[in-house]
């Protein structure tokens, strides 16, 4: 009796009707893909994307030029220069990191004691060349700006873990 | 002159208009065979699919199509560039000039040949020289094997696929596409008296048109998609096309000897309504969504296994039904 | 009449290039591929003369099975082809003479039967009132189906034949049985045990 009842399941496809059954009720199951630039994951306040230089509210850059991040920096992307401005603080003329070297492990922001440098929420930065892709002060000041909303944010959600 | 106008001109301008009326939806459809394809297997797998280009990426294959157009055709330095430039060529005339026998609803066929089946028979069998010409003009080992692989399989497939149609050729006693869709209509679609040769068929023709689970020519993990590899832009997309147009010419030769054609299921009001062009492509997509359904489901066989079921299993069980089909037809003087 | 007339030219003139290409071709794929082309240029002849039948299974024996394999083996085969050449005036008188005997032999074999000379006096492809198919199978079937028979029975024979000679039994090689392996079942190979910590099985 086994042997007919395996010559039967062989004889009439019984594993192949059962993987078609299975990949047909797949079928209408719902979808687990996002339509990804129009509908989007959320986002964990901890995420590290592009990089940006805040201010404080009063307009006054944060950074003070103590060159941590350059310094803690594994894939050395960071560059700084700097030189007392005129009211006699202490800030930097040059801010440069370069994008197609970081490697997003978000020490510059772990490193920093006033809060400066940071990694928002945006990923979306894609370019055509090299050169957009190596970010002067003025851009990461300008990100700063745009951003500015969603980093303080996503820095007072997580700052009780802190 | 104006005898030689409608005697010799006249006919090739009509055959011309109406080879355009079959292969421009033809073409659309396969521009649509492809996107559908994308979105069954997605769903499948619980993806979206293209979802970018259009409403629900309605315009993907569109997009697609321009993209390969603007494309740099690459020849190989050692290619042998006539026979490579012809190969793609042949591959997608041929999955077109098969459409010429195809009846789309009764009496609606370019050309009603009496060796119908045995045309369609042999713009098949041609098709491997397509594939063998691009693997051995390109000059590439990957390209090679995969015409060799493709050529042995096309050959093997094509036997347990002309027996099976001896099946119905014996009992619809005509080599007549049209004459064989009439005998259904008057026994009864094959399928049901043919239900073995009708499953066996199924998956001749996904052998026989090099479609996953049988894609072994274009096997992308051993051969890095095999005999197309050198081909590039409009070249690769002639390839794509034929490829598709094959799938469809297969499916619409399935529904022509065992679904009954442009018949409806049943003889009764709702069913005769719908005119029989609809009904024939209806059951055409049926037979390409079980292609497409195989893709999504069934992994690769392996070489030595694909022959094995060709000559082995699907070769003497095509062999045997004729026997048992022509006695059964002696015996009880069904013959026609 | 005329569109005929010219299909015909023209296929029989292509028929005769390829031919002669096949032998003047360097390369022997090209070659082969010549050859099909010739194949091809004579099924459309036959199927101009209303042999459809005929033309098709030349079409699908010759041009989709038996050039495929020719073309395997000159495709596989790696030869210098200038080097084979280099004795071909050497062979001229002896394939001279080889190919005058089969000229004759045709010339003798046409010349013992009556041609006709008109069109209308030739035997016909397709007899009134029955497809060419259909005639071919009554013929086939009737006055010469002992020759039939006779020559499935070579060709089978053939068959036999080329098996038994390359068949090789390696007893030493390791087979892949899938009946075996498909009905293998959880229950005949697989024991659960419930194995306690530091015990060992």
């Amino acid at each position: 009796m086994p042997t007919l009842d395996r010559i039967a399941r062989t004889v009439l496809w019984q594993e192949l009707v059962k993987g078609f059954a299975l990949t047909f009720r797949y079928m209408f199951r719902p979808k687990v893909t996002l339509n990804y630039p129009y509908e989007k994951g959320p986002l964990s306040p901890r995420f590290r994307g592009e990089h940006a230089l805040r201010r404080y509210p009063n307009g006054e850059e944060r950074c003070i030029a103590c060159k941590l991040c350059e310094a803690i920096c594994p894939a050395q992307a960071i560059t700084i220069e700097a030189e007392r401005r005129a009211d006699g603080s202490r800030r930097t003329t040059r801010y440069d990191i370069d994008m197609t070297k970081c490697i997003y492990c978000g020490f510059c922001e772990e490193a920093c004691p006033v809060d400066a440098i940071v990694e928002g929420p945006n990923m979306e930065f894609a370019a055509e060349t090299r050169e957009e892709l190596f970010y002067t002060k003025e851009k990461l000041l300008e990100n700063g700006e745009r951003w500015e909303a969603e980093i303080a944010a996503r820095l007072e959600m997580d700052a009780p873990y802190r | 002159m104006a005898e030689f106008f409608w005697g010799v001109i006249w006919p090739v301008v009509v055959l011309a208009v109406l080879t355009v009326v079959i292969i421009v939806p033809l073409l659309l459809a396969v521009a649509y065979l492809t996107y559908a394809e994308r979105k069954i297997i997605a769903a499948m797998q619980l993806r979206q699919g293209p979802m970018f280009v259009g409403p629900y990426g309605l315009l993907q294959p569109l997009a697609d199509g321009l993209k390969l157009f603007f494309k740099e055709t690459v020849i190989p330095s050692r290619a042998n560039k006539g026979v490579f430039l012809l190969a793609p060529m042949i591959t997608f005339i041929l999955a077109l000039i098969g459409w010429a026998v195809i009846p789309f609803g009764e009496g609606l066929v370019l050309a009603d040949i009496n060796v119908g089946v045995l045309y369609l028979f042999a713009v098949s069998s041609l098709g491997v020289y397509g594939i063998i010409m691009a693997g051995w003009a390109s000059n590439s080992r990957y390209a090679f094997l995969g015409a060799l692989r493709s050529s042995a399989q096309m050959v093997s497939y094509e036997i347990s696929m002309g027996l099976i149609i001896i099946n119905v050729l014996m009992t619809a006693g005509s080599l007549n596409l049209s004459e064989i869709v009439r005998a259904q209509a008057e026994h009864g679609w094959y399928v049901l008296w043919h239900f073995p040769m009708f499953m066996i068929f199924l998956v001749s023709i996904i052998a026989e048109t090099n479609r996953l689970p049988f894609d072994l020519p274009e096997d992308e993990a051993s051969l890095v998609t095999g005999y197309n590899v050198e081909y590039s832009s409009m070249t690769f997309a002639l390839f794509f096309l034929g490829e598709y147009a094959n799938m469809i010419l297969m499916s619409a030769i399935a529904t022509i000897l065992f679904l009954g054609g442009w018949l409806p299921p049943f003889e009764v009001a709702p069913f005769t309504w719908i005119p029989g062009p609809i009904w024939f492509f209806l059951k055409v997509a049926l037979i390409l969504f079980v292609y497409i359904w195989a893709r999504a489901t069934l992994p690769r066989y392996r070489y030595d296994q694909l022959m094995r079921l060709g000559w082995k299993v699907f070769l003497p069980l095509s062999l045997a039904w004729i026997v048992l089909t022509s006695a059964v037809l002696v015996f009880f003087d069904l013959a026609p | 009449m005329t569109a005929a007339l010219f299909v015909f030219y023209v296929l029989a003139l292509v028929t005769v290039a390829a031919a002669v290409m096949v032998i003047a071709a360097r390369n022997p794929v090209h070659s082969v591929l010549f050859l099909i082309l010739a194949f091809f240029n004579s099924a459309g002849l036959l199927i101009l003369i209303g042999a459809e039948l005929v033309g098709m299974l030349l079409v699908v024996v010759y041009v989709g099975a038996v050039a495929v394999l020719f073309m395997f083996v000159v495709m596989m085969l790696d030869i210098n082809f200038v080097q084979l050449r280099e004795g071909f005036l050497q062979y001229l008188p002896l394939g001279a003479l080889v190919g005058l005997i089969l000229l004759l032999e045709l010339v003798m074999v046409i010349g013992t039967r009556a041609v006709p000379t008109t069109v209308a006096a030739m035997p016909q492809a397709t007899p009134p009132g029955v497809n060419n198919t259909e005639a071919l199978g009554r013929l086939l079937y009737t006055d010469y189906f002992y020759l039939f028979q006779a020559a499935g029975v070579i060709l089978l024979v053939a068959i036999i034949g080329a098996i038994t000679l390359t068949l090789r039994h390696r007893p030493d090689a390791r087979r892949q049985d899938i009946a075996a392996q498909v009905h293998r079942r959880p229950q005949d190979t697989l024991e659960v045990r419930k194995v306690r910590p530091r015990s060992g099985i």
